[in-house]
C-alpha cells in the first residue's frame, strides 16, 4: 500500500475500494492506526467502536464485495458521526453527563441511510454539550483540540467531527448545525461543512437542541465529498413532519453540470457581515477570495441588510426557548443519568437535572424558560418570531437579485482554549455570521478561504436560496479550485 | 333540579378509540389489558431524537366531532407544547393545542342541544383540542399514599384525545350528565369512540355556586359520577356559604370509592405551562372542500335520528330523544322494529318504560344486557296474540335481559301461557268461590269484593288467567249465585 488511505478524499477511497486497489480491511486498519496515533492529542471522539468490531465488519464487507454482492455508494467508507445523532446499540451522549450511558434502541434516519449505502461507522464525535457552544469546550467528555494548533479550539459545536476530518481520523463526517455548528468548526479546521435547507435532511434521531433551526449537515475535506454525503442523507422522510417532499438533484453531478458560473451567478457581499466584531485578518482573507472572483468575471455587489443586526438576539431567544422545552425530557426516569437521591418526584428530577447538565446548558434552559414564561412570552419569544419573519423577508428580497451571498464564516480565526469559555457573550458573538442561515432556513456552506498568521484556518461562507444546494456546491467547488485549498490535513 | 345560582362548565377528554394507531406514532392503540410498556416506541416514549408525525385520521375524526358540535373548524390548525414535569409525561411536555398566543385549535365555538325533563337547553362549546394522552401511573398497593414506589406504564402515552371544553352554561348536575350522555351518543354515532371502554371518556368539571369561587373537580370517570360529584360539591359549597365560610378557588379530586371530592394540594401560584408552538409539526391546512367531503361521509347523528323516529314511527319528541341517548339503544329499537313493525310506539314504550327502567334500576352496563332485539319483538307479538299477559311480560323481562333467553323458551319452561280457555277458568272460579264463601256473599252487595275474588283466581293461576275473561266469568257466576242457579 503506497498511499495512506487516511490522506485520500472520500471519493478516492471509494474508487480505490471499487477498483480493488484497496481492501476495506486495509482502509479500516489505516484509519485505526491514524486514530491511535493522534486521538490522544485531539479528543475528537467520545465513543470509538472497538477495533475487533470494525475489522469484523470490514472483513464481511470485503467478502461480499468479492462475491459481487456488496452495493452502496459509500461501500467500505469509514465515517464519523456527531454524538447527538442516534445510533442503534451505540452510545449517544450529546456530550452530556445526563446521557453518559444512553444507548439508543434505534438509528436516526441519516444513520440508516449511511448503513444502507455501506458506510462503516467509526465512532461518535465530541461536541459541545447538547450542541450548545461554538468551541467544543462544554463537552462533559473534555474539549476537542484543533489539529492545526492544539492550544486552540476546533470551533463548535460539531468540533469533534471537524477535528477528525482535519487530523485524518475520518474521511467524512456528520455534524449538526443549529446556529453554525457545522460551519464554525469547518472554518476553524480548514474543512468543508454544509448546513442544508431546513427540511432537506431528516432530523429523525437527531437529539434536539432548537428544532425549528437545526439540520444535520455533511462534513468533509472537499466540496465533492460533501456533495457525495448530501446525496446519501438528503431524502424525504415520513418520520419527520418537517421533511420536504421535493425532488433532490444529484449534487455531485450538479458540481460539474454548472458551467460558466460567472455568467449564471450574481454574487453579493453583505456589508453588515464584514463589520461589527469581525477581525481585520478575516476581512482581508475573505476579501482576497472575493477579489479573485471578480477577476474571474463574476459580478459582485455589496449590499446592506440592516435587519441582520437583530439576527443574533433573535437566534438566541428562539434557540434557548426551544432548548428549554426540548431538554425537559431528561429527568432520569426512562434513560440516562439519574441522581442517587431518595425523595419524591420533584426532588429526584431536580437533583438529576442539577447534576446531569453542565453550566452552559443550564444557563440556556433557565433563559429559555424565562423567555417562554407568562408575561414575558410576548416581549421575547413572540417578538423574536416576528423579527425572524422580517429577516426571512429581507433575505428573500436579496435572493431575487443575487443567487449567492458571501461572508466570513467566523469573525475570527480559531481562538485559544479557555479564552472565551468564561465569557458567554463573547462566545455567543462568534455565531454572528452563521445564525442567519438558520433563522431563514436557507443552505449555507463554509469552505477554506486561507490561513491567518500562525497558520490558523479562516473560512468563507456562501449562502444560497432555499433548495439551491446544487448551485451552492457548484460555486463552492469553483472557489475551492480557485484557492487550491482542498483536502487539507493537519500534521498533528 | 335546576339551580338558579349554579354555573357548571365541563372539560371532557375523549379518546379516539376507533383509531388503530396512536396520535403521533404507529404504535397500536388497543393498549387496554396489555402487559405494561409493550405498546411503545421511541416517539411515544419521548426518546431523544424521536419526532411526532400526525395521524391524519385523528384530524378527520376531530373534524367530524367538530361538525357534530356545530363548531367552526380553523383553516390552519397548529399544535402547541404544554409544559409540566410529571413522570407519566415522557417529554415533560404534552403536545396539544392552544387558542391564545396565535395558536389555532382544530375548532372553536359551537353548541350542543340537551334535553332535561322535557326542557331543551343549549350548551355552548368553547373549543375543541386534539392532544396526546399521557402514560399511566401505577401504584403497587393501589394507593398513592401507601405505595413505597410508583411504576409508570407508557402504553397509553400518545393515544389520541379530544379535549372538548364547554362554556359554564349548565345549571344543574342533571344537565351536566345530560350533556355528557348526548355527547357520548354523538361520539358513538360517529363511530370515533367506544365510550364503554374504561377511561375512554373522562371529565373535569368547573362549578361555582353564587357567593363562592370557581372550583374545579378533576378525574371523573363517567356521566353518572359527574352528576354525583357535582351534587356533592353543590351541597358542600352551599353549606360552607351558609356558615359564612369562604369557598376557595381550588382544584379538587373526585374520590371514586368514597364518592366525595377532596382538595388537591393547593398551589402557591398559578401553573405556568409555557405554551408555545410545536415546530416539529408544521401547521395543517384544512380546506373547505375537505371539510365538506368529511361532512358528506358522516353518519346520521342522534338529533336527525330522533327526528326520523318522530316522523316515521309516530313517536313523541320525548320518546325519540330517550331512544337516541345511546346509539346502542337506538340501534336496538330499530333492529327490534324489523321483527315487530306493526306498532313502533308500543315497542318504544316497552323499551323506555319497562326495559330501560329495569336496566337503570339495576345499573346495568350495556355489555351485561344479553337480550336481543328480536326477543323484545317476540315478546310483544306474544302479548298481541294474547299468549301472555302484560303481567307475565313484565315478569319475564328481567330474565330475558340478563340471560338472553327467548320469551318462548321462558314461558314454556315456566308454563306461563295465558289461560284463555273459558271452561278452565270457570272451573278455577268455582274452586275460589267454594274456598271463599264469605267473600262471595260480600261480593253480591259490595263491588270491591269482586276484585278480591279475581285476585284469588290470578293467584291460583300464577297470573296466567286472562284478566278480562276472568273478570267476565266472575261476574257471570256471581249472577248465577244471586239467581240461585248456582249453589256453593
Amino acid at each position: 500500500m503506497s498511499v495512506k488511505a487516511y490522506r485520500l478524499e472520500a471519493l478516492e477511497i471509494i474508487r480505490n475500494i471499487r477498483e480493488g486497489n484497496l481492501s476495506i480491511t486495509d482502509v479500516i486498519e489505516d484509519f485505526l492506526e491514524r486514530v491511535e496515533r493522534v486521538e490522544k492529542k485531539i479528543n475528537a471522539f467520545i465513543t470509538l467502536r472497538s477495533k475487533d468490531e470494525l475489522l469484523q465488519e470490514a472483513k464481511i464487507k470485503d467478502r461480499l464485495l468479492k462475491e459481487g454482492k456488496a452495493r452502496g455508494r459509500l461501500l467500505g467508507l469509514p465515517i464519523a458521526i456527531k454524538d447527538n445523532i442516534s445510533t442503534k446499540n451505540l452510545r449517544t451522549t450529546c456530550g452530556s453527563k445526563i446521557l453518559y450511558n444512553y444507548i439508543p434502541p434505534y438509528d436516526a434516519t441519516v444513520v440508516k441511510l449511511l448503513k444502507e449505502e455501506g458506510a462503516i461507522i467509526l465512532g461518535k464525535t465530541n461536541m459541545d454539550e447538547f450542541a450548545m457552544g461554538s468551541s467544543t469546550e462544554t463537552s462533559f467528555f473534555g474539549p476537542t483540540r484543533n489539529p492545526w494548533d492544539l492550544e486552540r479550539v476546533p470551533g463548535g459545536s460539531s468540533g469533534g467531527s471537524a477535528a477528525a476530518l482535519a487530523s485524518g481520523e475520518a474521511p467524512l463526517a456528520l455534524g449538526s448545525d443549529t446556529g453554525g455548528s457545522v460551519r464554525a468548526p469547518a472554518s476553524f479546521t480548514a474543512t468543508v461543512g454544509l448546513k442544508p435547507t431546513y427540511g432537506l435532511v431528516s432530523r429523525y434521531g437527531l437529539i434536539a437542541y432548537a428544532n425549528s433551526l437545526e439540520q444535520i449537515g455533511p462534513m468533509g475535506r472537499t466540496v465533492r465529498d460533501v456533495a457525495l454525503l448530501l446525496n446519501v442523507i438528503s431524502k424525504y422522510d415520513p418520520y419527520d413532519g418537517t421533511s420536504l417532499k421535493v425532488k433532490r438533484p444529484d449534487y455531485l453531478e450538479s458540481i460539474s453540470k454548472f458551467n460558466n458560473l460567472h455568467r449564471r451567478v450574481k454574487i453579493a457581499v453583505v456589508r453588515e457581515m464584514f463589520e461589527e466584531g469581525v477581525s481585520r485578518e478575516v476581512v482581508t482573507i475573505v476579501g482576497n477570495v472575493v477579489n479573485k472572483l471578480v477577476d474571474e468575471g463574476f459580478i459582485v455587489d455589496e449590499i446592506s441588510i440592516p435587519v441582520i443586526k437583530y439576527a443574533l438576539p433573535t437566534y438566541y431567544i428562539i434557540a434557548m426557548s426551544e432548548a428549554s422545552s426540548n431538554l425537559a425530557r431528561y429527568d432520569g426516569v426512562r434513560y440516562g443519568f439519574r441522581a442517587n437521591v431518595h425523595g419524591d418526584w420533584n426532588e429526584v428530577f431536580s437533583e438529576t437535572r442539577g447534576n446531569g447538565f453542565g453550566k452552559e446548558v443550564k444557563r440556556r434552559i433557565i433563559m429559555g424558560t424565562f423567555t417562554l414564561s407568562a408575561g414575558y412570552f410576548d416581549q421575547y419569544y413572540f417578538k423574536a418570531l416576528k423579527v425572524r419573519t422580517l429577516i426571512i423577508k429581507e433575505f428573500k428580497k436579496a435572493f431575487e437579485k443575487y443567487s449567492i451571498l458571501i461572508s466570513p464564516t467566523m469573525p475570527t480565526p480559531p481562538f485559544k482554549l479557555g479564552e472565551k469559555i468564561a465569557d458567554p457573550l463573547a462566545m455567543y458573538m462568534s455565531d454572528i455570521e452563521t445564525v442567519t442561515a438558520n433563522i431563514v432556513g436557507i443552505p449555507a456552506i463554509s469552505i477554506p478561504a486561507g490561513f491567518a498568521k500562525e497558520k490558523l484556518p479562516v473560512g468563507i461562507q456562501l449562502m444560497a436560496n432555499y433548495l439551491k444546494e446544487d448551485l451552492l456546491l457548484a460555486m463552492a467547488a469553483f472557489i475551492e479550485e480557485l484557492t487550491g485549498l482542498k483536502n487539507l490535513i493537519a500534521e498533528v | 333540579m335546576e339551580e338558579r345560582n349554579v354555573k357548571i362548565g365541563l372539560e371532557v377528554h375523549v379518546q379516539l378509540t376507533a383509531l388503530k394507531t396512536k396520535l403521533f406514532c404507529s404504535c397500536p392503540s388497543d393498549y387496554r389489558g396489555k402487559p405494561p410498556n409493550t405498546h411503545v416506541c421511541p416517539v411515544c416514549l419521548g426518546l431523544p431524537g424521536a419526532l411526532p408525525v400526525v395521524n391524519r385520521k385523528a384530524i378527520d375524526y376531530a373534524i367530524m366531532v367538530a361538525l357534530a358540535l356545530n363548531s367552526k373548524i380553523n383553516e390552519k390548525i397548529i399544535f402547541f407544547r404544554k409544559h409540566y414535569f410529571y413522570p407519566d409525561l415522557p417529554k415533560n411536555f404534552q403536545i396539544t393545542q392552544y387558542d391564545r398566543a396565535s395558536g389555532a385549535p382544530i375548532a372553536i365555538g359551537g353548541f350542543l342541544k340537551i334535553n332535561v325533563n322535557g326542557k331543551e337547553k343549549i350548551v355552548r362549546i368553547r373549543r375543541i383540542n386534539i392532544e396526546e394522552d399521557p402514560g399511566k401511573l401505577v401504584y403497587p398497593t393501589g394507593s398513592i399514599i401507601t405505595s413505597p414506589y410508583t411504576l409508570v406504564d407508557y402504553n397509553r402515552s400518545g393515544i389520541a384525545l379530544l379535549e372538548i371544553v364547554t362554556e359554564p352554561d349548565m345549571s344543574s348536575p342533571a344537565e351536566a350528565r345530560a350533556f355528557l350522555n348526548k355527547l357520548r351518543s354523538i361520539l358513538e354515532h360517529l363511530g370515533v369512540c367506544n365510550c364503554e371502554l374504561e377511561g375512554s371518556m373522562r371529565a373535569d368539571a368547573n362549578i361555582s355556586v353564587a357567593g363562592g369561587s370557581r372550583v374545579e373537580i378533576k378525574n371523573i370517570g363517567s356521566p353518572k359520577d359527574v352528576e354525583k360529584a357535582l351534587a356533592y360539591e353543590i351541597v358542600r359549597q352551599k353549606q360552607a356559604i351558609s356558615k359564612g365560610v369562604i369557598v376557595k378557588s381550588e382544584t379538587r379530586h373526585w374520590d371514586d370509592l368514597r364518592k366525595v371530592t377532596v382538595p388537591l394540594r393547593v398551589k402557591e401560584e398559578e401553573q405556568d405551562y409555557r405554551y408555545f408552538p410545536e415546530a416539529d409539526i408544521p401547521p395543517i391546512v384544512i380546506t373547505k372542500d375537505y371539510i365538506e367531503k368529511i361532512r358528506e361521509s358522516m353518519p346520521e347523528l342522534p338529533d336527525a335520528r330522533a327526528k326520523r323516529f318522530i316522523e316515521n314511527y309516530g313517536l313523541t319528541e320525548y320518546e325519540a330523544q330517550v331512544l337516541v341517548t345511546s346509539k346502542w339503544l337506538a340501534d336496538f329499537f330499530e333492529e327490534a322494529l324489523k321483527h315487530y313493525s306493526r306498532k313502533p310506539k308500543k315497542l318504544a314504550n316497552i323499551l323506555i318504560n319497562d326495559f330501560l327502567r329495569w336496566v337503570h334500576e339495576k345499573e346495568l352496563e350495556p355489555d351485561r344486557i344479553k337480550a336481543k332485539p328480536q326477543h323484545i319483538a317476540e315478546l310483544l307479538k306474544l302479548l298481541d296474540d294474547k299468549v301472555i299477559s302484560i303481567k307475565i311480560l313484565k315478569n319475564i323481562l328481567p330474565e330475558i335481559i340478563i340471560n338472553g333467553k327467548s320469551p318462548h323458551e321462558i314461558i314454556s319452561e315456566r308454563d306461563l301461557v295465558k289461560i284463555s280457555d273459558k271452561e278452565v277458568i270457570k272451573k278455577i272460579v268455582l274452586e275460589v268461590f267454594i274456598e271463599h264463601k264469605k267473600s262471595v256473599c260480600d261480593a253480591l252487595v259490595n263491588k270491591r269484593a269482586i276484585h278480591y275474588l279475581i285476585g284469588q283466581v290470578m293467584r291460583k293461576t300464577r297470573g296466567k288467567a286472562d284478566p278480562e275473561l276472568t273478570h267476565k266469568i266472575v261476574l257471570e257466576m256471581l249472577e248465577k249465585v244471586k239467581k240461585g242457579e248456582l249453589r256453593i
